[in-house]
């Protein structure tokens, strides 16, 4: 009796650097955890009302929305910002020839 | 799909898909604004891709089987048992051990989001987060078990433990029969992660 073949633990690198950025945003103190799995549990809830999340992508995406929440909350990271540093992220990807390090202009 | 862009000859780098660069926007603003330590996040991953996972439950759980001890003070305060063996949960989480009997099975879920005991199991799989378990192990538990491949006596009790951000549950299966001439570390490989949550046996080791 084994279990389901392995895994990788973080099926995206943006999974895991979402998960690792909001543990080390509670150990530096932003939010208590049992605030933040509220706030995740109702991200996911409210994810679920339109389908069947799967664990991977949806569990993630649910768990995006409720961080930027937390930080637009708490003044840290407020929507636009966050929005505006995308599209630069994003011009930057673009405009960066392939296999040359992505920088912020 | 992912990886076609290997058969192309793209002009530009590859874009990550949106989520990706929202994550790394979030991340760019609160390093820039000092909150943050790209360093820590690194060593975050390491710890959870490399150095946790379900071989520390494992552990604890081939303990409890030899040594009678161990797993009488792991059933009155399990936190402060696997803290002492190096097992600290990040989030000052308690962690209770529930033991599998003939009268009693147990199974753990997080019905709120995905609450689990990381410091024992690592980063839980992706079914522990679906919607569908989540939703499922409590209301027909029998039924998710079987399609686990656990079929148990009828007069075996399913118990299911909903894990909050508080409290995070390790199911000590029982030790399976004709183990009887085995110590710790010839037990630990027959400790499955499943058995820890419940979803599963121990069994013998491939």
């Amino acid at each position: 009796m084994t279990d389901a073949p392995p895994e990788p633990v973080f099926a995206e690198p943006w999974h895991a650097q979402l998960f690792a950025l909001t543990v080390h945003l509670h150990e530096r103190g932003l939010f208590t955890w049992p605030d933040w799995a509220e706030r995740f549990g109702a991200s996911l809830a409210r994810h679920g009302l339109s389908k069947e999340l799967d664990g991977g992508d949806d569990y993630f995406n649910a768990w995006l929305e409720a961080l930027e929440g937390v930080l637009g909350e708490l003044s840290v990271a407020d929507p636009g910002t966050v929005e505006a540093m995308r599209a630069a992220w994003e011009h930057a990807y673009l405009s960066t020839p392939h296999g040359a390090p992505v920088k912020l202009a | 799909m992912p990886h076609d862009h290997h058969d192309h000859d793209h002009a530009h780098a590859v874009l990550p898909p949106d989520p990706a660069l929202r994550v790394k926007a979030i991340e760019t603003i609160l390093t820039q604004k000092g909150l943050i330590d790209p360093a820590a996040l690194d060593e975050i991953i390491d710890t959870y891709e490399n150095r946790i996972g379900p071989k520390n439950g494992a552990l604890v759980v081939a303990r409890a089987w030899t040594d009678p001890a161990f797993r009488a003070a792991l059933l009155e305060d399990a936190t402060a048992v696997v803290a002492e063996l190096g097992f600290y949960g990040r989030q000052g989480e308690h962690i209770v051990a529930v033991e599998n009997t003939p009268e009693q099975h147990n199974m753990v879920v997080c019905t709120l989001c995905s609450c689990y005991p990381w410091p024992l199991l690592g980063i839980p799989p992706g079914w522990y987060k679906s919607d569908a378990y989540r939703a499922r192990a409590v209301r027909e538990p029998r039924k998710v078990l079987a399609e686990f491949g656990v079929t148990l006596p009828g007069d075996t009790r399913v118990r299911v433990w909903d894990s909050t951000a508080e409290l995070r549950y390790l199911v000590i299966p029982m030790r399976p029969e004709g183990t009887d001439g085995l110590n710790e570390d010839d037990l630990i490989p027959w400790v499955t992660r499943d058995s820890m949550i419940g979803t599963g046996l121990p069994g013998r080791p491939e």
